[in-house]
């Protein structure tokens, strides 16, 4: 089967809205059937990888360690713009530590967190052959 | 569908799947494994163990190929291969193993 | 007569807190529940919006929200008071009428 580069926009919040959760489904669902994927951190999507997040106040299950599982499916480019943290009074360090492992360099922990500016996105963005929104 | 371990009544869904998965004991999974003539081996705890604590850190279960990876990883090239993992779990070692150690049907599934 | 203004909408995607600020009179409580509550975050483009309505009105967030999204409480504007389930209540109570920004 051909590969195509898959891209997943996210752009809302975790817990407020279902997106987070549905995107983060199907990132995983497409990832088994040995795609090139690649995550993009936009707006309020910024927020679905903060780290510390504590659901305990509002009843509903914390899926952001799920991120952490993503570079076992070879899913290790996420983007994140800069500008969108920037807006929300956040940076880099607020966001959890994603790494994945370079079976090729004995099992090597990389950082799948890359922080982009707003220019590199739009590159990003125009060099995928298929783009899905959340 | 209900498993009945130790006299008590354990909620299962309609492909034998824990409906809670805070209940699980190894007894439950060896109530799963008799239900289909299997007996628990040390070999098959390995994996029981080994998807019980993705599941703890990640929160998911993981894929087929995640899994076979992983466990290359953790117990040895010999055991990290579809063959070995389906001599264990004959009907495909994502369902059959997350079912017994009280996990939820693998994403990507079907 | 004060009012509680509740607000669920992230202050960066729609113009609901926006709306509301503009709206709320003084005296009134807002309270920001839900993806709503990423706007107490100190250094935000909306933080001065925020700031200026702590003037004459009193601004809540729902802690639980605020956690669950990964934002500790020591970052917020100063001035906004985390409430639990309970204060959320407590604030339906003891303001006389409620309007939700949605």
């Amino acid at each position: 089967m051909a590969t195509k580069k898959f891209m997943y926009v996210n752009r809302k919040a975790p817990y407020g809205t279902v997106y987070a959760l549905e995107s983060l489904e199907v990132v995983l669902i497409a990832a088994a059937f040995e795609q090139e994927v690649s995550l993009a951190f936009i707006d309020d999507g910024v927020y679905q990888i903060a780290k510390g997040q504590n659901t305990d106040g509002i009843g509903m299950k914390n899926f952001s360690s799920t991120y952490n599982a993503l570079g076992d499916y070879e899913v290790n480019k996420l983007y994140v713009e800069k500008e969108s943290l920037e807006e929300r009074g956040l940076t880099a360090d607020d966001l959890m530590p994603i790494m994945w492992e370079d079976e090729d360099e004995d099992w090597a922990e990389k950082p799948s967190v890359r922080i982009v500016s707003r220019a590199e996105m739009a590159d990003i963005l125009a060099e995928q052959e298929v783009t899905y929104s959340f | 569908m209900a498993l009945v371990v130790n006299g008590a009544e354990v909620a299962t869904d309609e492909e034998g799947y824990l409906e809670d998965l805070s209940v699980w004991t190894p007894e439950i999974a060896d109530a799963m494994a008799k239900e289909e003539d299997v007996d628990l081996s040390d070999e098959h705890w390995d994996i029981i163990n080994f998807l019980r604590e993705y599941y703890e850190e990640y929160q998911i279960a993981p894929a087929v190929r995640v899994l076979t990876k992983a466990v290359g990883k953790k117990l040895g090239k010999d055991k990290g291969n579809s063959k070995y993992l389906y001599s264990l779990f004959p009907y495909g070692p994502g369902k059959q193993a997350c079912k017994y150690a009280g996990l939820p049907k693998p994403t990507g599934c079907v | 007569m004060s009012m509680l203004h509740i607000v669920n909408k992230s202050p960066f995607e729609r113009n609901a807190m926006d709306s509301c600020l503009k709206h709320a009179r003084e005296g009134d409580a807002i309270l920001m529940i839900e993806d709503a509550a990423v706007g107490a975050v100190d250094g935000s483009t909306i933080a001065g919006d925020i700031k200026a309505a702590l003037a004459d009105k009193t601004v809540y967030v729902l802690g639980g929200d605020l956690a669950a999204r990964g934002m500790s409480e020591d970052r917020i504007i100063d001035g906004i008071k985390v409430v639990d389930y309970a204060g959320f209540v407590d604030l339906t109570v003891e303001n006389e009428k409620t309007q939700s920004w949605v």
